[in-house]
Parts: C-alpha cells; sequence; structure tokens
C-alpha cells in the first residue's frame, strides 16, 4: 500500500464519520427531535467543548483507570496465553474453561469486586483487567499452538531447550497474534472502567454519564459517550502503529514490501 | 578428522550413527502402522551417505530418528554427541521445505544455530555483530548470495531459500549434516547447481553427510554410499559403494558406469514396489 492509498482511505474513513454526523444532525432537525431524547451532533459537540474543564479531570481518571486494568490484564494475559499454549494439551485442556470464563457477563462481577474492595478505583480497575484478559490469553495461546512443527524442528535438530524453541520460535510467532488483541483488548478495557464506574464510583466518564442521565442532560451524557468514543480510537491508533513496526513481516503483502 | 578416527580406533572408520533393529510404530490400536521394521544401518564418520526408497518407505523417519525429533518403538538409534559421556558432535540439518523464520533476515536465520549451539552460543551477544555476522556472509557468498543477507525470506525464490538453509545448516560447521529431500522441490537446473555446491562445501569441509533423496541421480551425483530401502515397513536392502573420483561434473552423469548405477538402483525400487503392491 502507498502512502496516497493509504492517505485515501483514511479520508474516506473520516468523510464516513462525518457523513453519519450530518445525516444526523438533518435528521433530528427535520423531524424537530428533542434534545432530551437525542440531541444533534452539533449540540454534543458544543457540550464536550463548554464542559471540559469539568470532564478533563474525569477522562483522565476513566483513562488511568483503563491503562492500570489494560496493563495488568496484558501481564497476566501473556502469562496465562504462555502457560496455555506450550502445549497442545494444556491447549485442548483449558480451552473450555477459557471459553466460559469470557462469556460471563463482566456487568456481573462488579458487584462481587464492589463487595471485596469497596466502591472506587480499585474495582474499576479490575472489571478493566477482566473484560480485556481473555481475548489476549486466547490470541496468544492460539499463535502458540499453531506454530509450525517444522520451525520448531529446525531449533529442536540443534538440541534446542523448550525454552530456546518457546523465546526463538514461539513467542515471535504469536506476536501477530498477541498485538492483533491487544487493539481488541485495549477498546474492552474501557468498556470495563465505565461499566464498573456506572455502578460503583463517584468519578470518571462513567459516572458522569450516568448523573447526566439523572439530571435529563442528554447532551452531556452523549459528550461522555463521545470522549470515550475518541479516547478508544486514539488507543486503537496507538497499538496498531505498534504493531506495525513490530509484526510488519506479518502483513508484508500488503504495506510491508512497500515501505521499504 | 581422519587423525581423529585413527586414535579414536585404529581398525574401523568411527560410527556417526548407528541403528539397530530399529521399529517405528505410528498410532495406537487398529489405526497404527508400522513405519520401519528392525531396520539397522550404520553411517561412518566421513561418510556422504544417500538413502534412497519407494515414497512412504521411512526415509525421513530415518532422519528423523538420527535427528532426534523421533523416538523409537523398538530398538537403539545411536547418534554421536547425543550419549552421556560421548564426544559432542555438531549437527546440521535441513529439510525440504526451508522454513526460514519470516521475522528474521536470511542472515539472522542463517545465523541461529550459533544462538543455539554451544561453543557459539556463549558469545552470541558479544559476536553477532562481528564474527559471526562476517561468517555467515562469507556462506552466503560461497552460495551465490552476497548481498541477501539483509532480505527477507519472502523476499528469495524457491532455490535461493534452499541455499539459504544449506548455510543454516552448516554455519556451526557440524561434523554431521543430515538433509531430507533437500532440493526435492526446485526444478532441474537449480538443482544440479545446488548438487555442485553441495559437493564443493563437503569437499572443502569435510562433514558427515546423511541424505534423503528419491532421486537417484541426486544420490549417484553425490554420495559415497548409497542405501536402498524397501517398500513400507521400510528396511535397508542394499548397501552400494560409489565410487566415481571427485570433484563429480555434469559430464560424470553421462558415463556409463553412472548410468549403470542409476539404472540397478531404479531396478531395485521398482521390485521392492512391486513387492508391495503384491502383499
Amino acid at each position: 500500500m502507498t502512502l496516497a492509498t493509504r492517505a485515501r482511505e483514511s479520508l474516506n474513513s473520516v468523510a464516513l464519520i462525518v457523513g453519519i454526523f450530518v445525516v444526523w444532525e438533518l435528521a433530528c432537525l427535520l423531524f424537530h427531535v428533542s434534545p432530551i431524547v437525542l440531541p444533534r451532533p452539533s449540540q454534543i459537540i458544543a457540550t464536550l467543548v463548554l464542559q471540559m474543564p469539568a470532564l478533563w479531570p474525569n477522562i483522565l481518571q476513566t483513562l488511568f483507570t483503563t491503562m492500570i486494568g489494560f496493563l495488568g490484564g496484558m501481564t497476566i494475559g501473556v502469562l496465562l496465553g504462555v502457560l496455555v499454549g506450550v502445549s497442545r494439551t494444556a491447549y485442548n485442556t483449558a480451552y473450555p474453561l477459557l471459553v466460559g470464563f469470557s462469556s460471563i457477563p463482566k456487568v456481573a462481577v462488579v458487584p462481587i469486586f464492589v463487595l471485596w474492595f469497596g466502591s472506587g478505583t480499585i474495582p474499576a480497575i479490575l472489571t478493566a483487567m477482566t473484560t480485556c484478559l481473555f481475548p489476549i490469553v486466547v490470541n496468544v495461546a492460539t499463535g502458540l499452538a499453531t506454530t509450525e512443527p517444522e520451525m520448531e524442528d529446525v531449533l529442536k535438530a540443534l538440541g534446542a531447550t523448550r525454552a530456546q524453541v518457546l523465546w526463538n520460535v514461539g513467542l515471535p510467532r504469536a506476536m501477530p497474534y498477541f498485538f492483533a488483541s491487544l487493539k481488541i483488548a485495549v477498546t474492552l478495557a474501557f468498556v470495563g472502567t465505565v461499566l464498573s464506574e456506572t455502578v460503583a464510583s463517584n468519578i470518571g466518564i462513567g459516572t458522569v454519564m450516568m448523573m447526566a442521565s439523572a439530571n435529563f442532560d442528554v447532551p452531556l451524557a452523549f459528550a461522555g459517550l463521545f470522549a470515550l468514543a475518541i479516547l478508544g480510537v486514539l488507543l486503537y491508533a496507538v497499538f496498531a502503529l505498534i504493531e506495525r513496526r513490530v509484526c510488519g513481516w506479518a502483513t508484508r503483502k500488503t504495506d510491508f514490501a512497500a515501505a521499504q | 578428522m581422519s587423525v581423529a578416527f585413527s586414535v579414536d580406533s585404529p581398525v574401523a572408520a568411527r560410527r556417526i550413527v548407528q541403528l539397530e533393529d530399529v521399529r517405528v510404530r505410528f498410532g495406537a490400536g487398529d489405526n497404527s502402522f508400522l513405519a520401519l521394521d528392525r531396520t539397522s544401518l550404520m553411517v561412518n564418520e566421513g561418510d556422504f551417505v544417500a538413502l534412497v526408497g519407494p515414497s512412504g518407505c521411512g526415509k525421513s523417519t530415518i532422519l528423523k530418528l538420527a535427528a532426534g525429533l523421533l523416538r523409537p518403538s523398538e530398538g537403539e538409534v545411536f547418534v554421536a554427541g547425543r550419549q552421556v559421556g560421548a564426544e559432542r558432535v555438531g549437527v546440521g540439518m535441513a529439510f525440504q521445505n526451508p522454513t526460514m523464520l519470516p521475522w528474521l533476515t536470511v542472515r539472522q536465520n542463517v545465523m541461529l544455530p550459533l544462538k543455539i549451539v554451544e561453543p557459539f552460543r556463549s558469545s552470541y551477544r558479544a559476536q553477532k555483530n562481528g564474527a559471526f555476522r562476517d561468517r555467515a556472509e562469507a556462506l552466503l557468498e560461497t552460495v551465490g548470495l552476497r548481498g541477501f543477507g539483509d532480505r527477507r525470506p519472502w523476499e528469495l525464490s524457491g532455490g535461493m531459500l534452499q541455499r539459504a538453509n544449506l548455510c543454516r545448516a552448516l554455519i556451526h560447521e557440524p561434523k554431521l549434516l543430515m538433509l531430507d529431500e533437500p532440493f526435492g522441490a526446485l526444478d532441474q537446473f537449480t538443482r544440479e547447481e545446488l548438487w555442485a555446491i553441495l559437493q564443493s562445501l563437503w569437499m572443502e569441509r569435510r562433514p558427515t553427510v546423511f541424505f534423503v533423496t528419491h532421486d537417484l541421480r541426486e544420490a549417484a551425483f553425490l554420495a559415497t554410499r548409497i542405501l536402498v530401502m524397501s517398500a513400507r515397513p521400510g528396511r535397508v536392502t542394499e548397501d552400494r559403494a560409489v565410487g566415481f573420483p571427485r570433484p563429480r561434473t555434469f559430464e560424470t552423469t553421462y558415463e556409463s558406469g553412472f548410468t549403470e548405477l542409476t539404472h540397478d538402483l531404479r531396478s531395485l525400487i521398482v521390485a521392492a514396489r512391486q513387492a508391495e503392491v503384491r502383499s
């Protein structure tokens, strides 16, 4: 992919978002939709800008909570993923358990965390962590478990230890899987944080949105949503960038070869 | 190397690989089948042994046994250096599929054994941008891959990858080189070119080579000894010395002795195949 086509694609993405906003705006004006039901994008953006001084500490709080939870989830996720992925037996044994855990609605664990740690930042961090944990575990484990035996044989024939095979073949081979999961995990961590904040916290975007909807300040609630969406896109972009740097070899057919 | 073995054992050449009454059974219960049945063979130091036979006779299984990637169901597999107390023998290996790691450059792939095998491993960090790098470059140059060290594997053709694969098998100067149909997936011209490269590398470094092939001309061109296997479950049925002088050239392949040898080998394998069909 050349620079020009990539620029055109980003331009298309922006145009799509702007287009949806325009349609939304026009539809609200045309059908006289009350801002209490559905505020117009222009109102939401105005609220976001005007309320920024009040929103900013909450945004920082949510961002901080999400990142701590995400880092925790990533660390534990990689460790568990390696543990599960190193042997086919472990993989087959643990997989049903993983699927079971990941299908538990995370909203159900918030009260338990609140019970254990009280309301506030800690249950939010833990919810973010558990929400983003499983995609990472499953992807790292899958990346390791699907390593081509021929690749491992090259090292085994040299008398390499299991650790050496893991370090030189398994982990690099699992990297694209790991980064693909990170992009999903970081947005999921947001979901977890906000979920916990709406239930049991007094600071953060989730709390702001809860209070705004209780006061029928619908534009503010939507402003909270917009703030979340923007943060989510930014973090996704950061990890997509890191992924391209680290695992360029895995996407060689599209942009890596051209980048050389 | 000849000095080493005369000290070690003045009578017979030193054995590098030995299979003793080896049986290999794959699978379990009714679905299991016997891949090798009471196979015995021996590869001595300095040999260039080719293993030929009908397809599915267990050639690759033998190589996997020797490489330690597989354990025999019954019998003994001896490889110099792997047994406790024996002198360490470096082993290099190349498969039909070059399996270059795509996240590394060609040079990094070639240097991979240095990262794993002692005595190189302990000084890998210090030398990977110095002596080891030069060593990899020098080796790549001998197989005609000068300037390709910084390329990624997917930028190379099949023939080039297989040359890099040979380099990777040789970089740690193994005493034993095991090749599993290394040129099987290449076109005839590239293949013959690589025969010549392999022969000159062998004449220069004199490793013991144990290789599997289904190409009888390849076996006759390269080997000093050819082992012929029967159909599955495979056993070694014929042990032929090949005495053509080296370096062998493509003229050699048109001489009558060469044609006779490949013809004989072909008859043996055809007979083995027919025996399988009858049973």
